[in-house]
């Protein structure tokens, strides 16, 4: 497996050198945050509102940006990883854009930092351990309990 | 190196400075409990609670959208018998909960990495922090967070 991390290094220079652009917070399909998710957001009802965010989809990320634009290494590397096999279709919460999110979600964890993964309602970890998970197979057996094949898989189906 | 570590985590947090000053002379490394106090509370902190075999502090501030000399963003690699048969989420709670205290004041970013002395001895690499992407700045909540340290 390629060295994420000098690719990930080669992938903020050429971002660099291309400017950065403003863009509207995004879901990783495209769409806009829904309208719920914000007004969930907003009240009192935040830790319920999370309850039901990070089940709503099968793979939910809480990062510093968006996928499109991660504005901090560590969330890149999540997006990144989840790129590497193939999984374009989670849910992307940007904690920059809402400070109660970015509070009521370390709350919710139990986790002091961002980025923060969930798998099927569950929390994963952070940045460090995702990568762990790549480098030694068991996100491709993970994401197999989800009903998602890696991409990997394939890739070395085709080398062989 | 290994004389600097001994030197700050046999030493209480309470010491007086007047302790400090004779063997200043002797450290290449600006005194930790006036420039350092958060590596070095989290030095300890790591020393006590899992009595490592091996233990590494790196404060990569410097390479985040922070002011110099900040002490926000951190690795620390822990190598600890202690890890023995815990998955790794559990391994990083139990890191996350002996620093709470940093974590909820002044440290922004933690990159863990928990191992057993047996995976170490088969992989002794520190991994690499990817490159910063610029989100600490512009972050008004990282001026209180800097602020937290300093007092």
């Amino acid at each position: 497996l390629p060295n994420i991390m000098n690719s990930l290094i080669r992938t903020a220079a050429r971002c660099l050198r291309s400017g950065a652009t403003v863009c509207q917070p995004r879901l990783a399909d495209g769409r806009l945050w829904p309208t719920s998710a914000r007004l969930l957001c907003a009240t009192a009802d935040l830790q319920g509102g999370l309850g039901e965010m990070v089940k709503k989809d099968k793979v939910v990320v809480f990062m510093k940006g968006t996928p499109a634009q991660p504005m901090c290494g560590f969330s890149n590397a999540v997006v990144q990883i989840l790129r590497m096999h193939g999984v374009d279709d989670y849910a992307a919460y940007n904690v920059l854009d809402n400070q109660d999110l970015r509070q009521g979600v370390k709350a919710f964890s139990n986790w002091p930092t961002i980025p923060q993964v969930y798998f099927n309602g569950e929390f994963v970890g952070g940045c460090d351990i995702l990568l762990q998970m790549h480098q030694n197979g068991d996100l491709v057996e993970e994401l197999k309990k989800l009903g998602i094949r890696s991409a990997l898989l394939d890739a070395e189906k085709e080398s062989k | 190196m290994m004389l600097h570590v001994v030197l700050c985590c046999a030493r209480p947090i309470s010491t007086s400075l007047a302790l400090t000053r004779p063997l200043a002379h002797f450290r290449p490394y600006m005194d930790p409990d006036h420039s350092r106090p958060v590596e070095c509370a989290i030095r300890t902190k790591l020393t006590n609670t899992f009595k490592p075999d091996h233990l590494e502090v790196h404060n990569e501030s410097h390479m985040h959208a922070v002011p110099p000399g900040s002490e926000s963003h951190f690795r620390v690699l822990v190598v600890s018998s202690q890890f023995q048969g815990l998955p790794l989420i559990q391994r990083h709670r139990m890191i996350n909960e002996a620093l709470k205290e940093e974590l909820s004041n002044c440290v922004h970013a933690l990159a863990i990495q928990a191992k057993t002395p047996e995976q170490w001895d088969s992989n002794p690499t520190l991994a690499k922090s990817p490159p910063c992407m610029g989100g600490s700045k512009g972050d008004h909540t990282m001026e209180e967070k800097l602020k937290a340290g300093r007092e």
